[in-house]
């Protein structure tokens, strides 16, 4: 009975405390740089497409909420036609981040992306499209590839060499 | 005319009052235990939340009035009415005011009595007439609940009936003048508190509902407007035995300076808190304990107490 009685007076002192709740709408709440929010698609520093339509992403993805279609340009240079993630079927568990070789798809601290309808959440490429360069300042694909691609030859991307012709290498 | 009028009008006011009020005590129970959870409650809607309970009621108004096609249709629509109306009844001979009243019987506390076991019938026909597993079972153990609390209940305010000499709730209040009756009583009011939680079905005896074990107990299977009177007869239950508590060992309206209802409805209103507080720190007992406790630990000292209380009477008159 005594031990009741304590337990309900530690309960009422619990009135004085400190609150817990966070008050959402006013008071936003702390998001670590490295949170998984809304996903979006980078540009290399030149402002071209980082993506290249490796289907990378949507194979790593466990829910298959990620769809695209590989194309190219007159240079040879692929980027998705269609680019399409529908976030209601999402987990941002960032896989498709992890998965991606250009760094093209990134995940942001953004959460706020509540819609009224279920086909809202279908985003298309335009909506997933920035126009900066996310999380990699610096980083150009296609001057660090090795690929000769859009009037760039073999072996001038950056830290690269020349290529040697093997046949020249004689003992 | 006016002898006719002004009973009505009090008895309008009161019911029109009783049900405003226990209404409100939902969002008074939701802030006050999000209060003692480190938690804010409900404070969105309107100043401090309280235009929830508004939204809560027009959500419960709106919601189809659902009869579960494998139910007992008559006693099922029934059994959330008789609640209502038990607990409702009983409020009819507690005195609010000295002027407040809607009957001053000379028996008031046998009908409160009387009404509160009224009360049990609405748990055990919703139960039955659910035709739903976990209803029955909540059922069952309102039943057995009722039958281990109602009669120390009984017992817890017959010490009181022997001090003031009455069954008038309006004589015990006046006899109460100069010592409340909790000093004299003490045994029978901590005894008439356990019955009024089980009674009332609140935290540490709400075995009938056990949300966390039988969905939601009796009224698994209600929905709607039928829910929310169960809903509310609940907190119109907590209201009453408060009310009851305030009466029978606080002195009900007496009190200095501040006029006669206030008085009453501060005493009510920390019971109600008491009765919260108590749910948001006691776990839920297991009912064969219950039983037990009640059968072998509170008769033996409810019994005990009407035999000293009425000896130490005796030796003084």
């Amino acid at each position: 009975m005594l031990s009741l009685i304590k337990a309900a007076w530690k309960v009422f002192l619990h009135a004085f405390k400190k609150r817990v709740t966070v008050q959402y709408p006013e008071e936003k709440p702390y998001l670590p740089p490295r949170w998984r929010g809304r996903i979006i698609l980078s540009r290399d520093p030149d402002g071209g497409e980082r993506c290249v339509a490796c289907y990378l992403c949507a194979v790593a993805c466990p829910v298959d909420c990620i769809a695209l279609q590989a194309t190219e340009d007159k240079d040879g240079r692929r980027y998705p036609a269609f680019f399409r993630i529908n976030f209601s079927r999402c987990i941002f568990c960032g896989y498709c981040e992890e998965a991606c070789p250009t760094y093209a798809i990134q995940l942001t601290p953004d959460y706020e992306m509540s819609e009224y309808a279920r086909t809202s959440l279908v985003y298309e490429k335009e909506d997933l499209l920035i126009n900066g360069t996310g999380k990699y300042p610096g980083y150009n694909y296609y001057k660090v590839a090795g690929l000769a691609i859009g009037g760039k030859g073999k072996g001038e991307a950056q830290k690269e060499t020349p290529p040697v012709d093997v046949r020249s290498l004689m003992p | 005319m006016k002898n006719i009028f002004i009973p009505l009008i009090t008895i309008i006011g009161i019911l029109l009052s009783l049900t405003t009020v226990s209404a409100g005590l939902i969002w008074l129970e939701r802030r006050l235990l999000a209060l003692w959870q480190d938690r804010y409650g409900p404070n969105r809607v309107g100043p401090f939340g309280l235009f929830q309970v508004i939204a809560d009621m027009i959500k419960i108004f709106a919601k189809e009035d659902w009869v579960p096609p494998f139910a007992d249709r008559a006693v099922f629509i029934l059994a959330p009415a008789i609640i209502m109306i038990a607990v409702l009844m009983s409020f009819a001979v507690i005195p609010f005011a000295p002027a407040i009243e809607v009957v001053n019987l000379d028996i008031g506390l046998l009908f409160f009595l009387a009404m509160s076991s009224l009360s049990i019938y609405s748990l055990a026909l919703s139960g039955w007439a659910s035709n739903s597993k976990y209803s029955l079972l909540g059922a069952l153990r309102g039943a057995a609940q009722m039958l281990s609390y109602e009669v120390f209940m009984g017992l817890s305010l017959m010490g009181v009936v022997i001090v003031s000499g009455s069954f008038n709730m309006r004589a015990i209040v006046e006899a109460q003048r100069d010592t409340w009756f909790f000093i004299p009583q003490f045994p029978g009011f901590i005894i008439f508190f356990i019955s009024g939680l089980a009674e009332t079905h609140r935290l540490p005896f709400d075995l009938p509902e056990a949300e966390n074990e039988l969905v939601a107990g009796y009224h698994t299977e209600y929905s709607g407007i039928k829910f929310g009177m169960f809903f509310v007869g609940e907190y119109l239950g907590i209201t009453l035995i408060s009310a009851l508590i305030t009466t029978l060992f606080f002195g009900g309206w007496l009190g200095p300076v501040l006029p006669p209802v206030v008085w009453f409805l501060l005493k009510t209103l920390l019971f109600i808190c008491v009765f919260i507080l108590l749910r948001a720190s006691l776990p839920r007992i297991r009912f064969d304990r219950l039983m037990s406790f009640g059968w072998k630990v509170i008769l033996p000292l409810s019994l005990l107490n009407v035999a000293i209380t009425g000896a130490i009477v005796l030796l003084w008159s």
